[in-house]
């Protein structure tokens, strides 16, 4: 217990030594969204001509299409005019204290022993505290720097770097991509950008986590991750706490880019608002990942945690490109009371001796529903392609459901594709095996559902892992008996 | 300390066990044996507390208080050990991570301090060369992928690790080769104490060639039909169940 709160401790200080605060704007957009929306939000990031060109022609694209609904998920229909496009973070409407907080969201804050100033960021509390650890940031930045690494938001990166963010911007999830993606890239707020230099290695995890502004880019988010020709990075995205966030919908862009040599690996933990125990309330996170093999030899891996949001569309992918490139996904997925949750990737083998790994665990609890949606493509040119899928699914009770939609489209008739799939529930002669033993109800429940997820848990990052096994353990609180 | 009187208990609404009565002193090894379908399993379930399995009347006290008033789990932390005779798989939790988390839980129980992950180490290390066990055996998911052998020598060491006052061996001696069957009895002698108690639910006198009983138990019916001392077991071995059930069917039910 106190090992992890010294740990997420830690990571608080890094996030505060990263630094980043965006300049508050203090005005807000009218609702809706046309084009001088559009040309406004451009006009406010002072971008660059191109930019807003790229936007309105995602605009104009997407005034054409049709929201989707052929995934699993059941949800009323999102007013598209009624959503405030741009928009200062809101600090009159903030809680002051976190007296005036949802005491069952303190709770589940002390349960993952964060810190009370932490408490206090994440709940949205107005709080003018300074992070006084200028001298800090200023060492991690040069170390960065000195490699040449660059790691900012997205909107210093199109200042400071508009060729780099040109030359990838949209190449990986092109702007007409789908509904969603097309929204974002008409409306993008914020996001993060990397870029690591040729052969470099990045010595340490780049995380976003604990983000102090992630409030202020939280509904249309854009990431860009490119690792030049032999370069290696780590990259963490979200956070085990709750968020509070007025926002429902959140349709995010993230496009990673692999050139020959390179190795991106991409972890996150999601546990957005999920609704209340009756499904009432919660974020609907609808979002397009993706990354792009593009060099020979490279590697792409993605790793999540899905425990939050009411629904969540979620399939990052990798498109096999390279000869003897690997694309992994690691993913677990918790549907509890009222959560639906629609996550997959799709592995796309172009490649010669391509190889990819898919490795899903998806947990339904209360009346929770998981979907499984995998697409496995090995085109013609990709000789001796090979892909391995383990899906298994899990179910505590008997309200909740899981299903899977794998889809295996093989051109090239020497690949090599295995598909396993398991489904099991929680046995009562498991439980009663632990009882027996001494081992209390909810502490079984969790021992048996990490021991589920372990192959997907040692993938991520030690000290994600950690948080990880704690976040399921409160997310599945009360799911049995 | 155990102490059950006229007891029936129903298995998912079914009355299995009709009217059983034993004490088990501490210190005493008690063997209950008895054909298939008897009832052996279900007084152990019983005991241990199992979901599914109801006391419909009479009484079973431990120490004096009633058992049947405690969880399954504080019937363990109070020192009740089921060896299973099916134990049970849980893919992905090592042994290792089981064992500490039960033994900790009793321990917590006690009031003792929890054992820190160097010292466990060092205790079942000790334990598992007392068993016969291969270390390698820590760092897998408990009982997944193991033989009937393996299984039931874990389910010893568990016993090993945690010191019941009172074990309760469910078939434990079925399907083990020799060595195995002269491991199972090591272990279960090896905790025999003035202050500890243990019944062996089997179906062969073999095992108390090894662990010699102070009472034999004859389960049929649901009933115990007969008691008396290892002799018992070795008229059992020859005559076989069928004379007993006979005697039994002579016998006005109530
Ligand atoms: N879940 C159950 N539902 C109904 N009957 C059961 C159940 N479990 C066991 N029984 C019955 O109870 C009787 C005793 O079983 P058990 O205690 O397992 O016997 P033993 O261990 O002596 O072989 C058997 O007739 C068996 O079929
Ligand atoms: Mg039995």
């Amino acid at each position: 217990m106190s090992d992890s709160v010294q740990q997420v401790e830690q990571l608080v200080g890094q996030e505060y030594r990263w630094g980043f605060v965006s300049p508050v704007e203090a005005d807000t957009v009218p609702k809706g969204l046309d084009e001088d929306v559009i040309r406004l939000i451009s006009a406010k990031k002072q971008e660059p001509d191109f930019l807003l060109q790229w936007r309105l022609d995602a605009y104009r694209h997407w005034l054409g299409l049709a929201e989707p609904h052929w995934s699993s998920a059941h949800y009323a229909p999102i007013d598209y005019q009624d959503i405030i496009y741009y928009s200062a973070p809101k600090t009159q409407d903030r809680p002051k204290s976190l007296d005036e907080v949802d005491p069952e969201l303190l709770r589940t804050y002390d349960k993952l022993g964060i810190p009370l100033k932490e408490q206090e960021l994440l709940a949205g509390v107005a709080v003018d505290a300074v992070f006084d650890s200028v001298s800090v940031a200023t060492t991690f930045k040069a170390q960065l720097k000195k490699l040449g690494i660059i790691f900012c938001s997205f909107s210093e990166a199109v200042r400071e770097h508009p060729d780099l963010v040109r030359q990838y911007l949209g190449s990986v999830v092109p702007p007409g991509d789908n509904f969603f993606a097309t929204l974002n890239s008409a409306v993008f707020s914020d996001g993060s950008f990397v870029y690591v230099p040729k052969g470099v290695r990045c010595p340490m995890e780049l995380s976003t986590y604990f983000r102090i502004n992630a409030r202020a880019t939280g509904q249309f988010e854009r990431t860009l991750i490119v690792a030049d020709e032999g370069a290696t990075v780590s990259y963490l995205e979200g956070c085990t706490a709750p968020m509070r966030d007025e926002h429902q919908l959140h349709a995010a862009v993230v496009e990673l880019v692999a050139l020959e040599g390179a190795t991106i690996k991409y972890s996150t933990v999601q546990n957005w608002y999920p609704g209340d125990k009756e499904g009432k309330g919660g974020i609907y996170n609808f979002v397009t990942k993706r990354g792009d093999c593009r060099g020979a030899n490279s590697k792409i891996s993605w790793t999540q945690v899905e425990t939050g949001s009411a629904i969540t569309w979620k399939y990052p992918s990798v498109i096999l490109r390279g000869d003897n490139s690997v694309g992994e996904f690691y993913s677990v997925a918790l549907a509890n009371h009222f959560q639906q949750a629609d996550t997959g990737t799709k592995m796309v083998h172009i490649g010669r001796n391509t190889r990819s790994t898919i490795l899903s665990k998806g947990i339904s609890a209360g009346h929770g529903s998981n979907a499984y949606r995998g697409l496995v493509k090995v085109l013609k040119s990709a000789h001796g392609a090979r892909n391995y899928t383990q899906c298994d699914s899990l179910l505590m009770g008997d309200r909740c459901a899981a299903h899977t939609f794998p889809v295996i489209e093989v051109k090239n008739p020497a690949a090599g594709v295995e598909h396993e799939a398991s489904t099991s529930k929680i046995g009562e002669d498991q439980l009663f095996y632990c009882k027996q033993r001494g081992i209390a109800e909810e502490d079984a429940v969790s021992m048996i559902v990490n021991g589920f997820c372990k192959e997907v848990f040692k993938e991520l990052p030690m000290e994600f892992a950690v948080e990880a096994q704690k976040l399921l353990q409160v997310s599945l609180e009360g799911a049995i008996g | 300390m155990l102490e059950i009187r006229d007891l029936y208990a129903a298995v998912d609404g079914k009355t299995i066990l009709k009217g059983i009565t034993l004490t088990v002193n501490p210190g005493e090894v008690h063997a209950i044996m008895g054909p298939n379908g008897s009832g052996k399993s279900t007084l152990a379930n019983i005991l241990a507390g199992r979901e599914g399995y109801r006391v419909e009347s009479g009484s079973i006290t431990w120490f004096g208080r009633d058992l049947t008033a405690l969880p399954p789990e504080e019937r363990a932390r109070e020192g009740i050990f089921l060896a299973f005779q099916y134990p049970v798989e849980i893919p992905g939790v090592s042994n290792l991570y089981f064992l500490k988390a039960a033994l900790n839980a009793r321990r917590k129980h006690r009031g003792e301090p929890e054992l820190d992950a160097m010292d466990f180490l060092a205790l079942v290390k000790g334990k598992m060369a007392d068993v016969g066990m291969d270390e390698a055996f820590l760092y897998r998911a408990v009982n997944e992928g193991f033989s009937g052998g393996e299984k039931k020598r874990n389910e010893i060491l568990q016993m090993a690790v945690l010191e019941p006052t009172l074990a309760i061996l469910d078939e434990t001696d079925s399907g083990l080769d020799i060595d195995a069957l002269k491991a199972v009895a090591a272990g279960v002698n090896r905790l025999r104490a003035p202050d500890r108690s243990i019944v062996l639910v089997t179906h062969y006198q073999r095992l108390l060639d090894h662990v010699v009983p102070d009472q034999v138990h004859v389960l049929a019916q649901g009933r115990i039909v007969k008691s008396g001392g290892r002799e018992l077991a070795l008229e059992l071995e020859q005559r076989g169940y069928g004379w007993i059930e006979q005697e039994v069917a002579h016998e006005p039910l109530l």
